[in-house]
Formats: structure tokens, C-alpha cells, sequence
């Protein structure tokens, strides 16, 4: 089904199942243990063994010898291969850094090797025997030291986005700010490690492994081992966690693969939590100038937000500066990216890319310039809103409510009470501080197929590629095609996860509600045809409700119409409307903060976000994105850094003790708000995403929450104690 | 390599051999394939691998089986199923306390056990007062709960559903 207009009035506006706030129906499973994830599958193959991956000691040059005498040796083992043993493997198109293969080094704790045993403790007893012999090189691992030469990155055709003149616009305006923030390297640290259990049939491999995206990944297989994409399978129903860390295959499944063809067995391997953070993708740190110019009446006059960053050969920049373009009003702007050659990790997508540090920098400076303005924060937004694209005035946004979500958001946080002048509200030992900032992320459309059937039971099963990473994918695509078969929920079977399903939109970039359901309602529509053709109806003439079809007088169960059964595939293609109209996500995020007068500890008290995100599909399992989002929010503003060793190159924190994340007692209950709202422009859902729209913001809230408590700013996540301790207030 | 017997989920399990760097973790999902109890880390730093041993819940990924001779563990398959699920997994549905699912069994299972703790007066480090009951506060859930580590955020949704079960306002 191609999608070139906006949508009419179809059978999901019905709202009978989908847009309700129904439990999940993975919920048992995963409650009770019994959802299987990779690393569970006992059920696929008899006889697995057990791989361990060894990690590269040296952060660049060569391993020049690899001594596994003693790991053969020891007991249990079956097979070991190292990366002498293959030339370089080839790698997914999105990636930067080989997975395995040839003696060179990229990054520390590359994949030098896997050792495969009958158990899992034998196998890592003979991993750690293996001795290898290294050249090193000098590398580049400091993004500071590197950012003053680091060439100029366009993400489009130009290097530099201009809009108008924004220099002699910056130096004619009034007020100004001038600033620059940091953000630093982050790790998704998903619960669930990378995980695959691998198993060769003659020439063709399946994967049981841990997946976002599962058609990128079975071409990525085929490139990276060498062989034709329609040996390959992949198989990914249950997914531990992923935030952008499990888009691409990683050396679990091509070490599980090569261990597995290497012994002759079914091979499992689970990558070790140090390994997580070292051998895969990060979310790579910035260095973020903005500059802003306004009118005294607060109109944005100039806006100027350039970003470095770093990566390894052939990588690309965090676009930090993406959402600049595009969330205020402002005449002249310009728009750059610098990228440094680094050689840590492979720096790639965490949830938001982008945006997530952008906003993080953005939603300071806005509030830096309000209080230069004598502005409240809420009402300088609002003055500079903008319904256009900046930089083409012809092209307006889908739908934006950017100010419905500030102005409700600052009614239901009590805005009103918050005392502009910083450090002014005590509360005990505590300074008290509220916080606002503008949430903001792009609606990505992208194709997404999916297959239904209908037994003669009226039993509706869809099967897609799709995988549910926590989302909530089961569920919705379970209501759309409830919605659109006019069935139950126990009615419809949901199967995802596979590469022999249709290919689907997959889970990134918060696309996977809006698009994959927007499949499974295109197939939809081909399955009410073939009943219409099956009982000679006109298929615009006939309802489907209550587990029958409609039309007229004429009333038939689902189950009868099927006969023997009816299958439909179809999948959803998008026209212009996306370059006809800019869609995005909107948010309002606040925050109230306590900070320890004494010691400089800050606690969250409240956390309230109002999103503006089209029709909300689920408003449970969406309010459940939302408060993730915000929680991991948090952590980017409080605690999370990956620390790098800038002499031997690495990340230093490489488990979750030294690399922190938010525990229960770091968040307070809180509070969702979904406007009430739907986008025919974006697809037949009238859907948008929200799982990254909770991220984007917060973290600055946060930070302007504790300007406002104390009047110190910081402008360099994460805001740890250590760094404002001493430019706090006297106690009283 | 060495004999094992222990008691699972209210079932008497023998190991005939059992190596003894086997932790308790992987014993219960390698060998008895009970595949519910989680691997976060293997460091215990995330608390996805909780189980009850004797009643006391502890990360099973930080002790080996060997020392488990004669005990009784309840892993996450024992409190309830699919069809039959215990009040805390009920909860957890209801107030949607998890999303990708990997910490939940971790999650449910120290839920279970901090609100017995509570119920048995053990204090936390929050407890203002040594010599009382310790409250069932929203404060006191969260403190006991951190050693469950949630990358996915579930937290505000977690103990909304403790307090449920315990009967109290979160
Ligand atoms: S697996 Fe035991 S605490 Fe993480
Ligand atoms: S539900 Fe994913 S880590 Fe808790």
C-alpha cells in the first residue's frame, strides 16, 4: 500500500482496541520467566556448546601472535579460532568497525578470538589461557585534544547549514549568548548482554540471537561472513533491552557462527558485560557552541549550534546539532558538525541520536537566554515557536503543539509557584529548584510489511520481522489488527522476530509503533478484500465487528468466511508527504529538584512530561516508553559517563558498577500526559513515535532545575556533585 | 566436580556432577534449564539473577551451586505461571512494571522479598528509626529495590505495583 495522501477516516478511528490502554500480551511471559531469550534457547538444537570471546588488550596497532597451545589443551575444549586464523571479515553496512578477522586493531577489546567447550566455566578457564602478542600503535583517544583540527562533517550536501547571514544577525542583536556545553560518551547498557546461539544445517546458519533490526542484520551476516543472504536466518522474538546497541549483528553472532562451523555443533555465546561496553557501540561524547541573538522582546533573531565529535575511519559525527534546525523560529542560522578521528570504540546510534546530547546543550542555552532576557523560560519557547520549517517557510510541520504541551505542562507542574530568582526556596537542608525544557524529535517514516491470517477458528495470525525491544510491539500490532478485523485480542496471535516473516520497519529511531503497525494495517486491508471477494461483498460496503462481517442484513463469523483459511501480505510505502511536511515530536518536560545544601547531592522530586506525538497507540505501554526514556534522561544528567583512559584508550568504567545508571531510589514517581491528538500525515495509524520524544529534554530540564536551586551552572553532563560543590551557596 | 542436591521450587533436584566454579545462576539455567532467572552481568551489580534462597533473596550469580548442599531456592518460575499468576506478577502486568522484560524475574522476585522484609521489620538504610517497624513508604520500597538495576526505566511502574500488593498508596 502506498501512502500519498493523508489519511481519511478508516477503521482504526473506530478506537475500539487500539488507542486503549490494554496490558501487554507478552506480560505473562515475561513476568513469569518464560519468554526465551537468546541466550534460553535449549529448545532449537541439542548438543550446544559453549563460546567465550576473548577481547584485544591494545586499543590500535597489530596482534602478531596468538599462542592458544594451552587453551586447545585444556579440558572440554572443542575448537578455537582467532583472528589469524580468517582474513578480515567484511562488515554491516552501518559500521565502522571489523568485527573479527586479520591482525589489525582498531579499538580495545576488539574480538581476538573464541574459545568453544563443552560448558561454559571450561570454556572460560581456556579463554583465559590464550596469550597474545601485540605491535601497538599510537592512538587518538581524546576528543578535546583532537576537536581544534577536526575537519568539517556535512550531514547534507553542504558542510555547513546557513539560513540567512547569521554573523552580521548575532552581532546586531541585543542580547546574546555565546556558550559551550559537553556531553560524554555513553553506553546503552542494556540488561540483557548481546547474545546468539548459532546453528549450521549444511550451508545455511540461523541465528537465535538479540536483535533490533532483523533484515538489516541478515544482510549483515551475509556480508560479513561471506555467504548468500537467503542461507542466513535470523530469529530474534524477545529482545533484552536494546536503545540502539542492538541494531547491528556483533561479534557474539559471528564468533557464535564461526565457533559453531568450527566444532562441528550448535555454538552459544554471550558477550561478558566488560565486553558490552568495549567491543561494541557507544553513544560518542560532544563539544557543543551555541550561540543565540534575540530582540529585547525575546524574538530569536540568530541561532547558531555547532557540534564535534569523534569516531573511527569512515565513521560519522553525533548529530547533536539536528534538532536546531528545526524546533525555534529565528532568521538567520547556521548549523555544523566537525568530526574528529578517534580511535575508541565505534561510536554509533543510542536512543536519540542526536538529538538526546543536542537537546541536552539546546535546552540549556534557551534557558540561559530567557534569564538574559528577564523572560520566563515556558514564555520565551512559546515567543519563538515556529509552525514552518525555518528553512522553508513553504514546508509546515505536520502538527505541532509544542506550546499546548509547555502551557499544560506548566499548569499541571505548578509553574506559577517557581521563584525565577536562583537559590531562593528551602526546604530543610535542601535547596529547592524547578525546571522546564522543550522535548523535540524527528518522526521518521519507513517501509514495513507484514503477512495475516485468518483460520477457520475466526483465529487472526500476524507475522512480521518486527521485534519488540521492550516497546510494546506485541501489543499494538496485536490492537491494530484486532481493530481492523473487528476481533478480540484473544483472538490474534502476534508473531515477530523472524527473518522468513516479512520485512518490517524494525525497532530504531522511535519509527517501529507508527510504521510497523502501519504494515500490519495494510495487510490488513488486503485480508477484509479477500473476505469481501471470498463471499462476493463489496469491500467497501462490509464492516468487520464483533468476530463477524457485516454487510447490510448479512451477518457471517470471521471463521466461517475463512473456510479453509485466507492469508494476506502487504506492507506500507511512503509517497512525499514526508518532504511535503516536516514530522516531528514535541514534548514539555519538568522537573523539580532537591539539592543537599551542604553536600551538593541532587535528588529528583517530581518529573512530569506532556508530548504532542500523534494518535497514542497504547497509552500504557507509550507511558511506559515515556518514563524509560526519562529515567535513562536522568542518567545522562546525573551519573552517566563512560570514562576514557586518553593514554591506553578505553572506556575505563566497563561494568555497572563503575558506569552508573539510575536505580529506584534515583526516580520519583512519574507523571505522563499524552495530548490528544492524531497525524494523518503520518501514516493510516495517525501515529508517531514517542520511546526517544521522553529522552530529548530531560536532561536539561534537570540541569535547569538545578540552576534554579542553587544558581550554579553547570554546562557539562554529567552534573556529578564534584563539579559545582564549591560554587554552591553558603549554607545558612 | 561435585554431587549437588537441592531443593527448586518446592522440588527435590539432584546434579550427579556438578563443576565446582558452576554458580548458582548457571546451575539453575544451564543444567536445570530453569531460564526464567536472568544474566545481567555476572558481577553482581544488576540484581537480574535474584532468587530466594531459604527464603532470603540474593544474587545467584555471586554464589556458587556447591554451597547451595540441602537449601531451597525459588526462582522466578516458582512464584507463578502463565496461567496462574502470583499477585506480584499480576501486579507487574497491571501496573506494566517492566518493558523489554530481562530485569522483571529480578525485579519480581526482590519485590516479593522487601516487602516481607519490611513485613519482618528488617530495616534499610532509610529507616529513620532503628528501634520501630520500618513504614511500607514509597522511600523505603525504592532504597530496598536498588540493587535491581531497570535500563529500560520501569521503576515509577514497579513500585506502583508493590504498593499494590502491599495494600498501600505509592
Ligand atoms: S547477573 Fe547477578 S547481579 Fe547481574
Ligand atoms: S524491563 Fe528492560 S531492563 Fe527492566
Amino acid at each position: 500500500m502506498k501512502f500519498e495522501h493523508p489519511a481519511g477516516l478508516n477503521p482504526i478511528d473506530r478506537l475500539t482496541v487500539v488507542g486503549r490502554p490494554v496490558d501487554r500480551i507478552d506480560g505473562p511471559l515475561k513476568t513469569t520467566g518464560t519468554a526465551l531469550y537468546a541466550h534460553e534457547r535449549h529448545d532449537v538444537a541439542p548438543n550446544q556448546a559453549y563460546g567465550v570471546v576473548v577481547g584485544a588488550a591494545i586499543a590500535r596497532g597489530r596482534v602478531e601472535t596468538i599462542d592458544v597451545r594451552a587453551a586447545r589443551a585444556a579440558p572440554g575444549v572443542l575448537a578455537v579460532v582467532t583472528t589469524l586464523d580468517v582474513p578480515r571479515l567484511g562488515r554491516g553496512r552501518m559500521n565502522y568497525a571489523y568485527l573479527f578477522g586479520g591482525a589489525e586493531i582498531q579499538h580495545y577489546h576488539q574480538a581476538i578470538a573464541v574459545v568453544v567447550a563443552e560448558t561454559f566455566e571450561q570454556a572460560r578457564a581456556a579463554a583465559a589461557l590464550i596469550r597474545a602478542d601485540y605491535t601497538p600503535e599510537q592512538g587518538r583517544f581524546d576528543l578535546a585534544a583532537e576537536a581544534g583540527h577536526a575537519p568539517l562533517h556535512g550531514d547534507g550536501d553542504e558542510p555547513v547549514h546557513r539560513v540567512g547571514d547569521f554573523e552580521t544577525a548575532f552581532a546586531a542583536a541585543p542580547v546574546t549568548l555565546d556558550r559551550t556545553y559537553t556531553t560524554p560518551d555513553q553506553s546503552h547498557v542494556m540488561i540483557e548482554p548481546h547474545a546468539t546461539v548459532a546453528v549450521w544445517d549444511g550451508d545455511r546458519l540461523t541465528l537465535w540471537t538479540s536483535n533490533q533490526m532483523i533484515a538489516w542484520s541478515k544482510k549483515a551476516v551475509a556480508d560479513i561472513l561471506g555467504m548468500p543472504a537467503e542461507k542466513v536466518r535470523v530469529v530474534s522474538p524477545y529482545v533484552g533491552g536494546g536503545f540502539g546497541g542492538k541494531l547491528f549483528v556483533r561479534a557474539d553472532a559471528v564468533l557464535a557462527a564461526l565457533g559453531a562451523k568450527a566444532a562441528g555443533r550448535p555454538v552459544r555465546v554471550a558477550l561478558t558485560r566488560p565486553l558490552v561496553i568495549n567491543n561494541t557501540t557507544h553513544r560518542p561524547a560532544t563539544i557543543q557552541r551555541i550561540r543565540i541573538g534575540a530582540e529585547r522582546d525575546g524574538r530569536i533573531t540568530a541561532i547558531a549550534h555547532e557540534s564535534t565529535s569523534g569516531n573511527l575511519p569512515d565513521g560519522s559525527p553525533e548529530t547533536a546539532v539536528a534538532q536546531t534546525k528545526l524546533l525555534y523560529a529565528g532568521a538567520a542560522r547556521m548549523i555544523a558538525m566537525r568530526l574528529a578521528r578517534l580511535d575508541l570504540p565505534e561510536g554509533n546510534a543510542m536512543r536519540a541520536p542526536g538529538e538526546a546530547p543536542g537537546m541536552m546543550a539546546l535546552e540549556i542555552a534557551i534557558d540561559e537566554m530567557a534569564e538574559a532576557l528577564g523572560l520566563d523560560p515556558v514564555e520565551f519557547r512559546i515567543r519563538n515557536d515556529t509552525q514552518v520549517d525555518p528553512a522553508h517557510p513553504g514546508r509546515p510541520f505536520s502538527y505541532r503543539d509544542l506550546v499546548g504541551c509547555l502551557r499544560l505542562g506548566a499548569e499541571r507542574f505548578g509553574w506559577s509557584a517557581r521563584d525565577p530568582k536562583p537559590a531562593s526556596v528551602r526546604d530543610g537542608r535542601w535547596l529547592i529548584g524547578l525546571g522546564v525544557a522543550a522535548g523535540f524529535r524527528n518522526n521518521l517514516l519507513t517501509k514495513s510489511s507484514a503477512r495475516v491470517e485468518l483460520d477457520r477458528h475466526g483465529v487472526v495470525t500476524v507475522s512480521t520481522d518486527m521485534t519488540d525491544i521492550g516497546t510494546g510491539s506485541y501489543t499494538i500490532i496485536a490492537q491494530t489488527a484486532a481493530e481492523m478485523l473487528g476481533v478480540g485480542l484473544e483472538k490474534v496471535v502476534v508473531r515477530l522476530g523472524d527473518s522468513d516473516f516479512p520485512a518490517s520497519a524494525g525497532s530504531g529511531g522511535q519509527w517501529g509503533a507508527n510504521n510497523a503497525t502501519a504494515g500490519v494495517y495494510a495487510a490488513c486491508v488486503r485480508l477484509r478484500d479477500a473476505v469481501a471477494r471470498k463471499l462476493g461483498l463489496n469491500a467497501t460496503d462490509i464492516d468487520f465487528a464483533d468476530g463477524e462481517v457485516m454487510s447490510g442484513d448479512r451477518r457471517v463469523p470471521l471463521g466461517e468466511a475463512a473456510g479453509e483459511g485466507l492469508s494476506a501480505e502487504d506492507g506500507i510505502e511512503y509517497g512525499s508527504l514526508a518532504k511535503d511536511y516536516q514530522q516531528s515530536t514535541f514534548a514539555g518536560h519538568f522537573v523539580e529538584v532537591a539539592v543537599d545544601a551542604h553536600t551538593g547531592e541532587t535528588r529528583l522530586r517530581r518529573m512530569l512530561a506532556v508530548c504532542s506525538a500523534g494518535r497514542i497507540l497504547n497509552p500504557k505501554s507509550a507511558r511506559s516508553q515515556v518514563i524509560g526514556a526519562m529515567t535513562m534522561g536522568a542518567g545522562a544528567a546525573l551519573m552517566e559517563k563512560l570514562s576514557v583512559d586518553t593514554r591506553r584508550g578505553f572506556f575505563v568504567n566497563h561494568d555497572l558498577a563503575g558506569y552508573e545508571v539510575p536505580v529506584h531510589a534515583d526516580i520519583p514517581h512519574q507523571e505522563v500526559i499524552f495530548l490528544d491528538e492524531a497525524d494523518p500525515i503520518s501514516s493510516p495509524m495517525k501515529a508517531k513515535g514517542v520511546g526517544e520524544l521522553g529522552l530529548c529534554g530531560v536532561g536539561a530540564a534537570i540541569a535547569n532545575a538545578i540552576y534554579n536551586a542553587t544558581g550554579v551552572r553547570v554546562r557539562d553532563y554529567p552534573i556529578t556533585l564534584d563539579t559545582y560543590l564549591d560554587r554552591l551557596p553558603r549554607p545558612a | 566436580m561435585m554431587k549437588l542436591s537441592f531443593e527448586v521450587n518446592g522440588t527435590p533436584c539432584d546434579l550427579a556432577e556438578i563443576d565446582t566454579r558452576t554458580t548458582l545462576l548457571d546451575a539453575l539455567r544451564e543444567h536445570l534449564r530453569l531460564t526464567g532467572t536472568k544474566k545481567g552481568c555476572d558481577h553482581g551489580q544488576c540484581g537480574a539473577c535474584t532468587v530466594l534462597v531459604n527464603g532470603t533473596r540474593i544474587n545467584s550469580c555471586l554464589s556458587l551451586a556447591v554451597q547451595h548442599h540441602g537449601d531451597r531456592i525459588t526462582t522466578i518460575e516458582g512464584l507463578g505461571t502463565p496461567g496462574a499468576l502470583h499477585p506480584m506478577q499480576a501486579a507487574f502486568v497491571r501496573h506494566d512494571g517492566y518493558q523489554c522484560g530481562y530485569c522483571t524475574p529480578g525485579q519480581i522476585c526482590s519485590a516479593v522479598a522487601v516487602l516481607a522484609e519490611i513485613e519482618a521489620g528488617v530495616p534499610s538504610h532509610v529507616t529513620a528509626d532503628l528501634g520501630a517497624a520500618p513504614p511500607l513508604t514509597n522511600l523505603e520500597i525504592r532504597e530496598r529495590m536498588s540493587g535491581n538495576i531497570c535500563r529500560c526505566g520501569a521503576y515509577s511502574n514497579i513500585v506502583d505495583a508493590m504498593a499494590e500488593v502491599a495494600g498501600v498508596k505509592a
